[in-house]
């Protein structure tokens, strides 16, 4: 399954390269924006899977506090620690863009501090699985806070439309047709392939690194806990 | 159980700690000396000449009772772990959520204690008048605090049986609380302004959905965290 999961991870870092070519080479240059504007290709992928890893750590935590199978927790823990990546990602994408665009690197948007707000949910959730010995009690705690997690990012969301944004709006998904050229919208969804395939490798390998893991420990094996 | 059942042993289990509180007083003294120094913090924290007293103070309010808060719910399951009480607690024949309640409301008395005497602290220390805006700052400070003290105390029965109980607490609050604060700071810098209610409604709205989503949650997962 390791094995896999690495497999999957190639391709999928084989086809980002790929969906670059693509876009600095045969994709049109934005008009207003220039070429700081291919970003794009990686920042909104990688916020996509950023959230959507979170709705998926909390949906996995309200089964395994029904069923207790322990490979819904090793999955909310896997996709956990691939959120945080892809957060980071979009965290660091983020300011590259806004510099020559915005002239700041970093200002408190809402949307900005919408993926910091995730970020941290993220990284306390790792920190409480690292606090806690017992595989067990580890797994219903972070479940706990996996599912307030999850119920956090609505208000998260609506609570950032209340703030003054300068943030670009959605260009995609909008009502009526995306406002932008068929190409572009092309890479655009090839990257989110990729970025789809990216998430699956990651958490496929993750999740066979603990499993390994959790078999070492039942042995009676020393290694760093997850 | 029946909710009348619920209701009542929680109550019990409340006035259990506020008893414990009250004959020692350790712990909201503390807070109270705790709320004192912020504020003295605060005070020397800024250039007074810059920064006029009444733009400041709803962000002294709610960053001072913010962390205040989270000094007391280290405190709620921590009084449980002395000679085991928890695992008595738990042999009770009272509903999982009954113990939940009551260390919400023991909580949210204590919290409420030192926030009474914060607020007209406040209003010395700084200078500000708040007393206009009596009755809306209250029920914006009740709604804000029940939100996450609602929070923390689901979080503080975790935290408290892990290494690092008194660091982890913070570390995974803080994110559930920022939005609480965000919006009662937002709220009260209007009101301070003399702002009409209308224009905080949202933020109460906010507030009130926060808090019966929050208290939900937590009756549901509270079990969770206590069963072995």
């Amino acid at each position: 399954m390791l094995r896999t999961g690495r497999w999957i991870t190639a391709i999928a870092l084989v086809l980002l390269a790929g969906v670059y070519v693509r876009a600095l080479l045969y994709t049109p240059v934005e008009a207003s924006q220039g070429l700081a504007q291919k970003i794009f290709y990686l920042h909104v992928p990688a916020a996509i899977w950023a959230e959507t890893a979170m709705i998926l750590v909390g949906l996995a935590s309200v089964v395994y506090l029904f069923t207790k199978d322990p490979r819904l927790d090793r999955f909310a823990a896997s996709s956990a620690e691939v959120g945080t990546v892809f957060c980071a990602i979009v965290l660091t994408s983020g300011p590259i863009w806004g510099k020559p665009i915005w002239g700041t690197w970093w200002t408190w948007d809402a949307r900005l501090t919408l993926t910091l707000f995730l970020f941290l949910i993220y990284v306390a959730y790792l920190l409480l699985r690292s606090a806690v010995m017992d595989p067990a009690t580890r797994a219903r705690f972070a479940a706990v806070l996996g599912i307030c997690g999850m119920c956090e990012v609505p208000f998260i969301h609506l609570s950032v439309y209340m703030f003054p944004t300068l943030h670009p709006m959605p260009i995609i998904l909008q009502p009526g047709r995306p406002k932008l050229p068929g190409s572009m919208l092309t890479t655009w969804l090839l990257s989110l392939g990729v970025f789809t395939l990216l998430y699956v490798g990651f958490v496929v390998q993750r999740y066979a690194l603990s499993y390994l893991r959790e078999q070492l420990e039942a042995v009676g094996g020393e290694v760093g806990h997850a | 159980m029946r909710l009348p059942d619920v209701l009542r042993h929680s109550w019990v289990l409340a006035a259990k700690d506020l008893r414990v509180e009250f004959r020692s007083r350790t712990a909201i003294l503390s807070a109270v000396v705790f709320v004192i120094l912020a504020f003295v913090v605060f005070n020397f924290g800024r250039d007074p000449t810059a920064v006029p007293n009444v733009a400041l103070a709803p962000s002294i309010l709610w960053v001072t009772f913010t962390l205040a808060a989270i000094l007391a719910l280290n405190r709620a399951f921590h009084l449980e772990l002395e000679n085991h009480a928890l695992d008595g607690l738990l042999l009770a024949p009272i509903d999982r959520s009954s113990i939940y309640l009551g260390k919400l409301i023991a909580n949210l008395v204590f919290v409420a204690t030192f926030e009474l005497i914060g607020v007209p602290l406040l209003m010395l220390f700084f200078n500000v008048r708040l007393l206009p805006y009596l009755a809306p700052l209250v029920l914006l400070i009740a709604l804000a605090t029940i939100g996450f003290v609602a929070v923390g105390t689901l979080f503080s029965a975790m935290t408290v049986r892990t290494r690092f109980a008194e660091l982890l607490l913070p570390v995974l609050l803080l994110p559930f609380m920022i939005l609480p604060l965000s919006w009662g700071v937002q709220a009260t810098v209007r009101l301070l302004a003399g702002r009409p209610l209308s224009e905080i409604a949202g933020w109460l709205n906010m507030l009130a959905v926060y808090d019966i989503v929050f208290v939900g949650l937590a009756l549901l997962l509270f079990p969770a965290t206590v069963s072995e």
